[in-house]
């Protein structure tokens, strides 16, 4: 029966693959919802069985209603099992299931990183790119984490295939997971290149995505990318490159300069448009870099500009909106160049597509001067008439005032003339813009003393028409300029010439349908307009006049009394009280005016937009602090912030209702917001500020389009136009006077646009025609100077701000740290320190700070040395100092899926340097190559003191030390990583006293040589495991021939044994998991499980490994003897001296003793030699005598007392562990035996 | 480039590549957002329009609008051009591809995708490459699935 149901839905299965399932998508497209939710029933009960093929294909069908909007994250776990599927077939359906379902939240992630893994170090190449391109959409910081030392390797795969695949994905690696991108660096800028173009192109993708965020860490990349530039035929790679440029030069100008020659030459001789226009983006970046204090380079603008015309010219609308983009950049530096296209760009103003009539405008907008902005205001004008959309024309009426306003109205000559285009812009209906009218009206009207006059008499033309502009809906977003209108006229009243009939026009019964906050400004301004009528008609005899005033307050403003708005309410009954006890004292025949009038006193003035936030915040005063104790969670929390400035207004301090509903609560903070954007006591006045003024209540407005082929015309009201001729016309007088010549008046009048900037009259000859006040606004007194745009913190890319340069050039280099290894993965993981772990330790930090101290002493002293040096020389300290870099980045470890390990162009290891130097130079070409070809680099292409050059200037004083010594001190460094992170207080020592340098030193040792292979190791102790040491060995191939399969195995022994991967024989060996080719080198580390640390111990082993030559393989083995002291159980420890103090006063501790005679070399060589081979560090050092520490794996403490005098050293030594106190010593004794 | 989209006349989503990580509420906003945006243009328009901080670049291919979003200082035309070889390929592919061959295939569409694109970036400029590429990972997987019998012989596991 049960095989039954199996077999049953089994052929259900056969019935529904995924073609059947979008098949009857199709065919069910009235219950579509119905028939899915069939089906993923029917996907659930695939999913339960254990054949991987229907779980596989229910898992494609997913992966498609996953597309149609479905929610599959419940199908997570049966994505991860389809990946893990050893087909080909089911794998790719996983992973493309996984790269559209996952997401950084998705818990199973955790659950792949070993299946990508393994998936990643697949024999199958097509097995591994799928892994890679899954792993791209998908990845996590914890997945790159564990997962970037796997992919690095990958980098330098055999295939082609996989090396693209895995450079370009290194991106998103550096992206989640920064630490990794030091370490990958130099790897990924061999890439560059790569023999295969694709790979070099991921390369340069990669470093261009990198290098645009954070540009300065890649500037002596520069010469590099140069040259790839001028060699590259490949259009995608050229544009990367142009486009890597373009974020360099802001950063090098000189660069700059370079660039324009090569770019103009790809500007002339290219044919695709892509390319053309990357080039044409870069130069003019390049120019706006330049134009400061360089030689004009307006024949490379003219060129850019003709072609960007040709572009535009194109009848291929995207060339046309790219052209267009692409002269906006221009104009910002170069606007001369761009102003006389200007009848081409009013052309494009009338174009079909919007979307080019739109770039248009964005470029009226720089080319306004004083001398014609009469004339694009008048041409968007009619445009505006013409426009059939409402956004369109929204966006022309926005950049009409824009284009007025911007830099503090700079090119307004006229403000008579502007003020009527505002009032011009008030005949749009269904405008969202009402508001920035308003604003720019009050912004003028503020601001322009000299302006008052016209502009109250404009308003109360205005509010007299006001019918006119509310139409039939008081929803209009136009009405909005009444509040402007009414406000003007009430504040300046004085200037009105018949406050009488605007104070008439204010308290109509039709104003009750206005707006809550309209109303309020009305209510208020006609208190105003009262005063102002009182004092008008105080002092004559006959007080008529002011008491009729009186009575027509009292009689209108009931209706506002009675107004739903709260706030017109309150003012409205205030004001009202208010006239009725004027009218009282009128009637005794008291003098009033100058008491109401009083009410109103005082000048207003525009406080800046950022005066606040550039308020100092005073010393000892903490905003986030807080003053109460917090409020309980449950107060609503979307009141509070609000309430603190509302409530600083009078008129919401008090609320008459305690008991509102929420609507009405809704409706009151909807109002208070209008309120606060509209109060004219929080105008800002700049152009910028006016967004403010977006309030969100009109932006649902349903807007009602409205045919405006009729231009609505309000009687009375000016027309901007006619300012347009009496402008020209006084400019011409004013110019007759000034020149007198008559016929070059005339033509003027007429060509003044086309001679716009060539004309004969200069900017500052338009003198504005009125004396214009423009009132600046106020910042507070002691206002700090700068605004600091902060960049996003939350961008990503910030992470990746890494120094690479240190990295690269490596001479005044800050070393990788032991900290920015690469996790590697050892075949037992547990012996991994993750970076966070190392973080942790103290030690790592503070070590790589000193070091960098000490390598800024080193610089100096360099640099004081002759300053000679051949370039023979230097060439060779580049490939030295090349081959150096590698090793802390290439450990590759896995021994577990070793089995197909793939072939690596490994680099070389420290080890040879130090081993065998000679070798180094010869073993690894494409490092060598790119550094033999960066010295010449700056002769052939950079004539001048371009800064990478100059950069190298610096590297070549420094390295004009003897060859030796450098290469004596770097080695020092260098081992001093490997010494996990050892003797940081020797480095100081190093520091503190400009002494002769330190003498090479390495840990490395010779583990077994023959004719094919060479093996050094290093022994070190973990810091989180006591019974565990890290055997590193590098294997150097000597022979020509290909080795591998290396199998490494050691005969344990009671006490140490190796550790095997679960499921292998206590004898088995373990698989080097990489294979050499000829001259290559590479490490492998192996992890060793020891008991007792008290005692050195020696194991034997055995290398197999068979050599492949061209014609035969044979099998080979090599015999060798590991050699475990005690100081590889030593970890260097930091301790404080009291600390120390206490230890050695505990009495825990036995002492032993030991003299060395005749030690011939400085004090702090020699403790730096204890430092470095035993792992010790120095507690405190005073003349010749120091005291030093380390401690075991097993935590014994091991101090040291250090004393010198006369070549004989005398070590007093203190541990809780006589016996492996004993062999330290006597391992001391043999490393100053050896010198 | 931080997607691509492919959507029908209809405004039916036929494929989906995020090169971000974004949850599926944002994805599926953003989608909406667009497909209403860019069938709302005019045929006759440019290919190319703002969009948030983004830029996107879309053409029409007959039935299927292919959309997809780049940075800032991302080129246009290069993007143009990495649309136009997409559908390239999947012609080639497919031979003379029409919307229903990528709604039937819609994974193959993907594979194809993923070979040429990886991480928003274009990895493989050769038309032929990628081709090939995916040509061999499907012999393998025929190949796979003849070894087994096909999905009737499927063993259980």
């Amino acid at each position: 029966m049960a095989l039954k149901i199996v077999k049953g839905s089994i052929d259900r299965m056969f019935d529904k693959n995924l073609q059947d399932l979008v098949r009857g998508i199709r065919n069910h497209k009235e219950d579509e919802a119905k028939y899915i939710s069939t089906c993923i029933d029917e996907i659930k009960q695939e999913l339960k069985q254990d054949n991987i093929a229907v779980k596989a294909n229910a898992v494609c069908k997913l992966t498609y209603l996953q597309m149609l909007g479905y929610d599959v994250s419940w199908a997570a776990f049966n994505i991860v099992e389809v990946m893990s599927s050893s087909k080909f077939t089911y794998k790719r359906i996983g992973y493309l299931a996984a790269s559209q379902c996952f997401h950084e939240g998705t818990d199973v992630i955790m659950l792949t990183t070993n299946q990508i893994r393994k998936d990643l170090s697949s024999p199958n190449q097509y097995d591994t790119g799928v892994a890679l391109t899954g792993l791209s959409c998908f990845v996590t910081p914890d997945l790159a984490r564990d997962l970037a030392n796997d992919i690095m390797t990958l980098m330098s795969h055999t295939k082609p295939y996989i090396r693209k695949k895995a450079v370009l994905i290194m991106y998103k690696v550096f992206l989640k997971y920064p630490e990794s991108l030091r370490p990958a660096f130099p790897r990924l800028k061999e890439k560059l290149e790569d023999p295969d173009p694709g790979v070099q192109s991921a390369a340069v993708n990669v470093i261009c995505e990198l290098a645009r965020r954070n540009p300065k860490n890649y500037l002596s990349l520069a010469p590099l990318f140069f040259k790839l530039m001028t060699s590259s035929t490949n259009n995608w790679v050229l544009i990367k490159i142009i486009k890597l440029f373009g974020a360099l030069t802001p950063l090098e100008p000189r660069l700059g300069k370079k660039l324009i020659e090569p770019l103009t030459n790809l500007i002339h001789s290219t044919s695709a448009m892509s390319l053309l226009y990357e080039c044409v983006n870069t130069v003019i970046a390049v120019l706006i870099s330049l134009s400061s204090g360089m030689p004009n380079h307006s024949a490379s603008i003219q060129l850019c500009v003709q072609k960007l015309r040709i572009l535009i010219e194109d009848s291929d609308q995207n060339l046309k909106y790219l052209g267009l983009l692409a002269m906006s950049k221009i104009l910002k530096t170069h606007p001369k160049s761009v102003q006389s296209h200007k009848d081409l760009i009013l052309q494009c103003l009338d174009d079909k597509d919007e979307s080019i009539r739109l770039r248009a405008l964005d470029l009226l907008y720089g080319m306004v001067s004083k001398k014609n902005l009469m004339e694009i205001v008048k041409k968007l004008m009619l445009h505006v008439d013409k426009a059939e959309g409402t956004t369109y024309r929204d966006e022309l009426l926005t950049k009409i005032i824009d284009i007025c306003s911007q830099s503090n109205y700079q090119y307004i000559t006229n403000f008579e003339w502007y003020i009527s285009i505002l009032v011009e812009l008030t005949r749009l209906e269904g405008t969202r813009h009402g508001h920035l009218i308003a604003s720019q009206m009050l912004d003028v009207a503020i601001r322009v003393k000299a302006i008052r006059g016209f502009a109250v008499a404009q308003m109360a033309t205005l509010l007299d028409n006001a019918h006119l502009l509310t139409g039939n809906t008081q929803r209009n977003g136009i009405c909005e300029v009444l509040y402007a209108a009414a406000w003007i006229c009430g504040e300046f009243s004085e200037h009105l010439e018949d406050p009488m009939q605007t104070l008439e026009a204010m308290l109509r019964p039709k104003v009750a349908t206005l707006p809550g906050h309209i109303q309020a400004v009305y209510v208020q301004n006609a208190a105003k307009l009262f005063a102002t009528v009182l004092q008008k008609h105080e002092g004559e005899t006959d007080s008529q006049a002011a008491q009729e005033t009186s009575q027509l307050l009292i009689e209108r403003l009931p209706l506002f009394v009675q107004s739903a708005n709260l706030e017109v309410q309150e003012r409205a009954s205030c004001i009202l009280q208010l006239v009725k006890y004027i009218q009282k004292l009128q009637q005794k025949n008291v003098e009033v005016a100058e008491e109401v009038t009083a009410l109103f006193a005082g000048e207003l003035n525009p406080v800046a937009p950022k005066a606040q936030k550039k308020v100092p915040i005073p010393e000892g005063l903490d905003l986030d602090a807080w003053i109460n104790e917090p409020p309980s969670e449950s107060e609503s929390e979307d009141e509070k912030p609000k309430a603190v400035f509302a409530k600083e207004e009078p008129k919401h301090s008090r609320s008459r209702h305690t008991e509102v509903d929420e609507k009405e609560l809704a409706r009151r903070r909807e109002v208070r917001k209008q309120e606060q954007a509209n109060n004219p006591f929080y105008i800002k006045a700049s152009p910028s500020s006016q967004k403010v003024y977006d309030a969100p209540g009109v932006e649902h407005i349903p807007v009602v389009q409205i045919d405006l082929s009729v231009p609505l015309k309000v009687p009375g009201m000016p027309m901007s136009d006619q300012y347009v001729k009496l402008e020209e016309e006084r400019r011409q007088k004013e110019k007759a006077e000034k020149k007198k010549k008559e016929k070059k008046k005339k033509r003027e009048k007429r060509g003044k646009g086309r001679k716009a900037d060539s004309g004969p009259e200069s900017e500052e000859d338009i003198t504005p025609a009125h004396h214009v006040d423009i009132v600046t606004e106020e910042m507070p007194e002691n206002a700090l100077p700068s605004d600091d745009d902060d960049k996003d913190p939350n961008d990503p890319h910030k992470a990746l701000d890494i120094d690479l340069d240190n990295l690269l050039s490596g001479t005044s280099s800050r070393p990788l740290a032991d900290s920015e290894k690469l996790p590697v993965r050892t075949h037992r993981p547990e012996v991994l320190k993750s970076p966070a772990e190392d973080r942790d330790n103290e030690s790592i930090p503070q070590e790589s700070k000193k070091k960098s101290s000490k390598e800024k002493k080193e610089k100096k002293k360099d640099k004081e040395k002759d300053r000679k040096r051949s370039k023979e020389e230097k060439k060779k300290k580049k490939k030295h100092k090349e081959v150096e870099e590698e090793p802390m980045e290439s450990q590759p470890e896995e021994a577990i899926q070793s089995e197909d390990s793939k072939e690596m162009a490994a680099p070389p290891t420290s080890a040879e340097e130090v081993t065998a130097p000679s070798s180094a130079a010869a073993v690894d070409t494409s490092p060598v190559a790119a550094a033999e070809s960066e010295p010449d680099e700056p002769k052939d292409t950079e004539p001048e003191d371009t800064k990478s050059s100059k950069h190298k200037k610096k590297k070549q004083k420094k390295e004009k030390e003897e060859k030796e010594k450098k290469k004596k001190k770097r080695h020092h460094h260098h081992h001093h990583h490997h010494s996990d992170g050892g003797g940081e207080d020797s480095v100081q020592n190093g520091t503190v006293e400009d002494e002769e340098p330190l003498p090479p030193m390495s840990n490395y040792s010779l583990l077994a040589e023959n004719s094919y292979i060479k093996m050094v190791y290093d022994i070190q102790g973990n810091h989180q495991d006591e019974s565990k040491v890290v055997v590193s060995v590098i294997f150097e191939n000597k022979s020509d021939s290909f080795l591998k399969s290396m199998e490494f195995n050691v005969l344990d022994s009671l006490n140490s044994k190796l550790q095997r991967p679960e499921g292998a024989g206590p004898h088995d060996g373990l698989t080097v998991p990489f294979q050499l080719p000829p001259g290559v080198s590479n490490e492998a580390r192996f992890v060793f499980s020891v008991q007792s640390i008290v005692m050195p111990q020696k194991l034997k082993g055995t290398l197999t490994f068979i050599v492949k030559s061209e014609e035969s393989s044979t099998h080979e083995k090599l015999d060798f003897k590991l050699h475990f002291t005690c100081t590889s159980y030593l970890i260097t420890t930091p301790c404080y001296s009291d600390a120390y103090a206490k230890l050695l006063e505990s009495g825990d501790l036995k002492g032993s003793s030991l003299r060395l005679e005749g030690v011939n070399m400085p004090f702090h060589h020699l403790l730096a030699r204890i430092c470095f081979h035993h792992h010790f560090s120095v507690v405190e050092r005073i003349d010749s005598c120091a005291s030093m520490y380390s401690r075991s794996i097993q935590g014994h403490h091991v101090c040291l007392l250090v004393k010198t005098s006369d070549q004989t050293v005398s070590i007093d030594a203190k541990c809780d562990e006589p016996s492996l106190l004993g062999n330290v010593l006597d391992e001391i004794k043999q490393t100053f035996s050896k010198c | 480039m931080q997607f691509m989209l492919l959507f029908s006349r209809q405004g039916k989503l036929r494929l989906q590549k995020w090169y971000v990580p974004l949850s599926d509420k944002e994805k599926k906003k953003i989608t909406r957002e667009l497909v209403q945006t860019v069938l709302a243009r005019k045929p006759k328009m440019c290919s190319f329009l703002e969009w948030r901080d983004l830029k996107i670049v879309y053409k029409r291919y007959a039935s299927l609008y292919f959309c997809c979003a780049i940075e800032d200082q991302d080129n246009e035309l290069i993007t143009l051009e990495i649309i136009h070889r997409y559908v390239e390929l999947l012609d080639k592919y497919f031979g003379s591809v029409c919307e229903l061959d990528i709604i039937f295939n819609f994974e193959k569409a993907y594979f194809i995708l993923d070979e040429f694109l990886l991480g928003g970036e274009a990895q493989e400029t050769s038309k032929k490459n990628v081709l090939k590429a995916i040509e061999q990972a499907d012999l393998l997987q025929e190949s796979q699935t003849e070894d087994w019998g096909g999905l009737a012989n499927e063993e259980i596991l």
